[in-house]
């Protein structure tokens, strides 16, 4: 009996050796295929003028030329850029979650008659293609002066936030009691107390996780940026990417590598620290949709 | 208690902004999009009434058929090549890599954060000839194969591939998340019964695997058809329509018709057709399945 289950295991022994070994590779060339190009990135942005002629690309640098972040940032303008994404950004950010999260509240905990109607007219707008409304939004911010100001930039980041947040909210609303907030009520607190010290902190997990989405969407924009914004001092990280690579791109590549670098390293450094919420936010749109 | 829940001042004050909001920015424009489809002109050249013009001219344009055609070939070739690789991905974690997949799964997901446009200037890089070779170039001239050299965006018959590989290499991650989720929700008894019978390998996954994790399958194919029908900035950041006309896809020869040109009526037509064809589209495949289920 042990004889036989010996010679049985040796051919399956070998065989499994091979395939652990093709498993491995195949998993070695998918992680170098998903990592390689961002760490290639990272590297040239730190080789001097001659080495991209001079040694070939997949070279590694020969030092830290951090000269390139410096030329990025002061004649590149980069600076500018963050300062204005950071504007565009964070006040989005906050009015998307707070005014998300109320019509969530009201429409998930309170009573009244339209509010499965207006959840359905929030949801719908998920699916709207981004190039139907540029045109009459365009024409509304001509007439009003919001074009080449970050207000109105703004303004559009909460329109298009909102649809997947009161989306996601409502979710999470559904899973607070009921009795809790009944109970409140009992006891006397008015209904803005119950939202903001029992329905916010109760989904405050949800609030991380949407907004870490929403950063995604906001800070990587490029189509409302290079629509409503054209006024070079007022270019986001992303149009001013684009307008950066299209002046130096062909010419200083040193420069462009550290400036798609320092369009990449907050989403990097985000992603190192968050990336369990991130993944779970990110996708949570499409598992509940 | 319903004075409190059902505190009309309140349910305004919670509901108005963003209602406000969405109407003025989303649900407005749409419909004043569709007026547009009626008139020709611009803000700067003012607007004339063209009644159903627009309309007939978009049905004998060989340019917005090219666009169409493009946009359909782009949306068949990255929707199956996203999907399909994260299928192949998530089975790889799920049966293969197992407890320990929490790292890879982390790495592969990564490109999904990343902005399109740097996403976008890195490939141009990757695959850039002059004044340099990039990466890929500089690799093969390595490895002897010059003959394969070639100015990857440059030219019409390669740059649309290299779209398309862009956009799966930037999203396979994704769908692999999702789909390893809905995978790690089959139960592991069914699983064990099968083996029992004597499933395993292909036939497991054909038989047991895939039928358990259909709905999780359709939406993943529907949410990654809604976005590569509408696919802009990272066309614009890549090649930006070029070389030739080889990847303007619907969105992008929109574009160039409202904002380059100034035909807000055309380029609204053409977004509406969008529109549209993202519906009808995503209705077709939610139908098919539905009653493909329910067989």
């Amino acid at each position: 009996m042990g004889l036989a289950t010996a010679k049985q295991k040796k051919p399956f022994n070998f065989k499994h050796t091979i395939f652990n070994l093709l498993g491995k590779l195949l998993i070695f060339t998918i992680v170098v295929i998903a990592v390689y190009p961002v760490f290639w990135l990272l590297m040239s942005s730190l080789k001097a003028p001659g080495e991209f002629s001079a040694s070939p690309m997949y070279a590694l640098p020969e030092g830290f030329y951090f000269q390139n972040y410096v030329e990025a940032w002061n004649t590149g303008n980069m600076g500018t850029y963050f300062k204005n994404s950071i504007i565009a950004t964070f006040p989005a950010l906050l009015f998307i979650i707070l005014i998300g999260a109320a019509s969530a509240f009201a429409i998930e905990k309170m009573q009244w008659k339209m509010k499965k109607v207006i959840l359905l007219l929030f949801i719908s707008g998920i699916m709207v293609p981004i190039p139907i409304v540029l045109l009459p939004i365009f024409t509304m911010y001509f007439h009003t002066g919001l074009l080449n100001n970050l207000f109105g930039l703004i303004l559009v980041y909460i329109a298009f936030g909102l649809p997947l947040t009161i989306f996601l909210f409502t979710s999470y609303f559904k899973a607070v009691p009921n009795e809790l907030i009944e109970s409140a009520v009992m006891d006397g607190a008015s209904i803005y107390r119950i939202f903001f010290s029992i329905g916010l902190p109760m989904i405050l997990n949800a609030v991380v996780t949407v907004a870490l989405v929403q950063f995604f969407f906001v800070w990587n924009d490029l189509i409302f940026a290079m629509t409503f914004v054209s006024d070079s001092d007022l270019r986001t990280i992303q149009t001013g990417l684009m307008s950066f690579a299209g002046q130096y791109g062909q010419r200083a590549w040193g420069p462009t590598f550290a400036s798609i670098s320092m369009a990449v390293l907050p989403t990097l450094f985000l992603y190192l620290f968050l990336n369990r919420a991130v993944m779970k936010g990110m996708t949570s749109g499409a598992v509940k949709g | 208690m319903h004075k409190v829940l059902g505190d009309r001042k309140a349910i305004f004050l919670f509901i108005a902004p963003a209602l406000l909001i969405f109407l003025v920015l989303l649900l407005v424009p749409i419909i004043w999009s569709s007026v547009y489809t009626f008139f020709e002109g611009s803000l700067i050249k003012g607007f004339d009434f063209a009644g159903l013009s627009n309309y007939f001219a978009i049905f004998s344009d060989p340019d917005f058929y090219n666009s169409l055609w493009t946009t359909i070939k782009f949306t068949l070739v990255v929707t199956t090549g996203q999907v399909f690789l994260g299928l192949m991905l998530s089975l790889l974690f799920v049966f293969y890599i197992k407890k320990a997949s929490f790292l890879i799964r982390t790495l592969v997901f990564f490109p999904v954060v990343l902005p399109t446009v740097a996403i976008a200037q890195l490939f141009s890089k990757l695959f850039e000839i002059a004044p340099n070779y990039g990466l890929i170039n500089s690799l093969l001239e390595v490895l002897n194969m010059e003959q394969y050299i070639e100015p990857w965006l440059g030219q019409t018959s390669t740059a649309f591939w290299i779209l398309c590989i862009m956009e799966i290499w930037k999203a396979m991650g994704f769908y692999a998340v999702i789909l390893y989720a809905g995978l790690m929700d089959v139960p592991e008894d069914v699983l064990e019964a099968a083996k029992i019978d004597g499933a395993k390998g292909w036939k497991l996954t054909q038989f047991i695997v895939l039928p358990l994790i259909k709905p999780i399958l359709i939406s993943s194919v529907i949410f990654s058809l809604s976005g590569t029908l509408k696919v802009f900035e990272q066309v614009v950041a890549l090649t930006n329509g070029g070389p030739g006309k080889s990847t303007t896809t619907l969105s992008v020869y929109m574009y160039q018709q409202a904002f380059t040109s100034g035909n807000y009526g055309y380029g609204s037509t053409i977004a509406l057709v969008l529109l549209f064809l993202t519906l009808v589209i995503t209705l077709v495949v939610y139908r098919v399945s539905w009653k493909d289920a329910t067989k």
